[in-house]
């Protein structure tokens, strides 16, 4: 059985003057103990996707199911067996580490022990600051209690809004471990990110974009699929580089990446082209083809 | 925007209108055996003036007690049994005035008012004769003896701190936790609307339990101010109101957007009724019927009558027993409206 199905999911906010559209006919499906990513920048649409999937807002047209439950109708089902962290941290600042992690066991008929388990690899990460207010935990810190919380009633499915927004680059490592972790326990995962080098640690990837999703593919399926030729190129001046890279003609497209630019190179178009074309440039660099990775083809996609 | 010019004219109305301490057509009970000439030109002398409307004429003394806890009469004025004949032959007669102060303010006027038209009534008769006539008032203050304001303020106070900690307290509660995006997380469980409303009011019953006691100690022994009847029926009447006001909050908050609107939903849509119209600065009894009507949904008016009966006038649930029926209804009408009004979904 599919643990997510979403067909045809649209969602407006405001009145007759202005509307906004947050999702414009969104389709798409995750399996069970799946690690589904979504990713898109900020604005695309991904929180009120979250929402409509645990229940908290109303789509105007489509349907979704979570565990074959309908979001509207079966809400309070839903509401049972879903495990929802929000984007925002949205636990209880002035209550101690230890007191969220009861408060949120009791809610949900639960207690600590019983699914320890569970938590426990997180937990313990924290647990030598349960005596801690959560308002005063670091970003990190705060990200593995609301997970914990998350987690607490053995959630069938797990949404995480932005998991790793805010959080430095270890502590961000480390939360994707232990998402990799929980898939082992079969529970089926969608977390949202605007990072697209999270995006190759899913099971599955959908980019979205201004409401609409531009691809749902594996991470490799999705790099498969870009068949072009990518050029890294670097040189001192950098600014300057970009500069005359955009200017060319033989190229797709180029784009800072890390410490190199990457230079998409048209189909008609070779890597030694571009080499002498740059030659022609009074300044040193230095050109090597690259192979495509995940962010890339969604640089691509996102610019058509 | 409707608020800020709207609010000027309905004050004005009211306070020019409705609210003044002016005390018209007050009901007063009457005792006189003697039925003779010169009582019963008095009583018609009283009852002309648009000050009292004689609502009873009792016929003993026993009778008096009675009709005061009933709280309808207002004044009583009792004759002596041969009220002309002591007049005509020792040119003096006497008339006592009782009132009921439990509202000094208009027992006070209402004497006044009273002596008033009898003395008036003295100087007539003594005109033509040249041996003037006296007519000695006697005035016995019911239940608050020596006219003591907090006798009045202090049920008045009681009724208005309790409305508005609670109201205030409460309706804050939930939105604060829309605000901090709590409510998120809390309604993707299997939390009932009932159970995080009713989990709400608890804590907040306790505070208030220590609020109301508070208060009454404050009142016994730094105010004087008796509890002459049980103590465990105004406990249990103030847990009521505390009830309540608690609901009243928790529908603001279960309707309002941000706390700034709902403390200032509480504030304007609570204080202002609560004050103006709950009998406590202004008598409710001279208000024009539209306001009168309205004042009926002011919880504060049915508490503020209760505490009056039983806490100055000793008297029990029996003479109570509307108020507190009205209070309840209230209860249960605004639980239940802030349950069914509690949003299940974000938007």
């Amino acid at each position: 059985m599919k643990s997510v199905v979403v067909n045809n999911i649209s969602k407006r906010y405001g009145s007759k003057k202005v509307v906004t559209t947050a999702l414009q006919g969104i389709s798409f499906e995750v399996d069970k103990g799946e690690l589904f990513g979504i990713i898109g920048p900020d604005g695309a649409g991904k929180t009120s996707l979250f929402r409509i999937l645990t229940t908290l807002l109303l789509a105007e047209e489509g349907t979704a199911t979570v565990d074959g439950l309908d979001v509207v109708k079966d809400y309070k089902a839903i509401r049972q067996r879903v495990g929802y962290m929000p984007g925002r941290f949205s636990l209880y600042q002035d209550l101690t580490v230890k007191e969220n992690l009861d408060f949120f066991a009791t809610i949900f008929n639960t207690s600590v022990e019983e699914n320890y388990d569970l938590i426990k690899d997180i937990y313990s990460q924290i647990e030598p600051f349960k005596d801690r207010k959560a308002g005063k935990l670091s970003g990190g810190m705060k990200q593995k209690l609301a997970l914990s919380c998350a987690l607490i009633h053995r959630p069938s499915v797990l949404f995480l809004d932005e998991p790793t927004t805010g959080v430095d680059a270890v502590s961000r490592k480390e939360f994707w471990e232990m998402l990799r972790k929980l898939k082992e326990q079969e529970i089926t995962i969608l977390v949202s990110t605007p990072y697209m080098d999270e995006a190759s640690l899913c099971d599955k990837v959908a980019l979205i974009q201004s409401g609409k999703i531009l691809s749902i593919d594996t991470p490799e399926g999705v790099v498969k699929s870009f068949g072009k030729k990518i050029m890294a190129v670097k040189s001192s001046n950098m600014l300057h580089l970009l500069a005359d890279l955009k200017r060319t003609e033989l190229l797709e497209d180029a784009y800072p990446f890390g410490e190199y630019h990457h230079a998409v190179l048209k189909n008609e178009s070779s890597g030694q082209e571009l080499k002498n074309y740059l030659q022609q440039k009074e300044y040193p660099f230095e050109i090597k083809e690259t192979e495509p990775n995940i962010e890339d083809c969604f640089m691509a996609l996102m610019k058509n | 925007m409707f608020i800020l010019l709207g609010m000027p004219v309905v004050q004005i109305i009211i306070f020019g209108f409705a609210l003044t301490n002016e005390v018209k057509n007050s009901k007063i009970a009457i005792l006189d055996p003697s039925k003779d000439a010169a009582t019963t030109s008095l009583i018609a002398q009283m009852e002309a003036s648009r000050y009292f409307e004689v609502d009873q004429v009792i016929h003993s003394a026993e009778e008096i007690e009675p009709i005061f806890k009933k709280g309808k009469i207002k004044l009583a004025v009792i004759f002596p049994a041969n009220f002309n004949e002591d007049l005509q032959h020792f040119n003096k007669a006497q008339v006592q005035l009782i009132a009921d102060a439990s509202d000094p303010n208009v027992a006070n006027t209402l004497t006044n008012y009273a002596t008033a038209v009898i003395m008036d009534y003295q100087n007539r008769i003594t005109n033509d004769k040249k041996l003037p006539y006296t007519i000695n008032t006697e005035m016995r203050m019911l239940y608050n003896p020596e006219l003591k304001g907090a006798y009045n303020f202090v049920p008045g106070v009681m009724a208005m701190v309790l409305l508005l900690v609670c109201t205030m307290m409460t309706a804050i509660t939930i939105v604060r936790e829309k605000e901090m995006g709590t409510m998120e997380i809390m309604l993707v469980s299997p939390m009932k609307p009932f159970r995080i409303v009713i989990a709400k009011a608890v804590p907040y019953l306790l505070l208030s339990s220590v609020n109301i006691a508070s208060i009454l100690l404050l009142s016994v022994f730094v105010l004087d101010v008796p509890i002459n009847g049980s103590l465990v029926l105004l406990v249990f009447e103030s847990l009521l109101f505390t009830l309540v006001s608690l609901a009243l909050g928790l529908l603001i908050s279960s309707r309002a957007e941000s706390q700034q609107t709902a403390m200032f939903i509480s504030l304007v849509a609570l204080f202002l009724p609560t004050v103006m119209l709950s009998g406590f600065m202004f008598p409710v009894e001279n208000m024009p019927l539209p306001l009168r009507t309205v004042s009926n949904i002011v919880p504060a008016k049915w508490y503020y009558s209760i505490v009056k009966s039983v806490m100055i006038k000793g008297i029990g649930l029996h003479a109570v027993w509307k108020e507190t029926l009205i209070l309840i209804g209230m209860l249960v009408f605004f639980l239940g409206l802030a349950i069914k009004n509690f949003k299940i979904r974000l938007a």
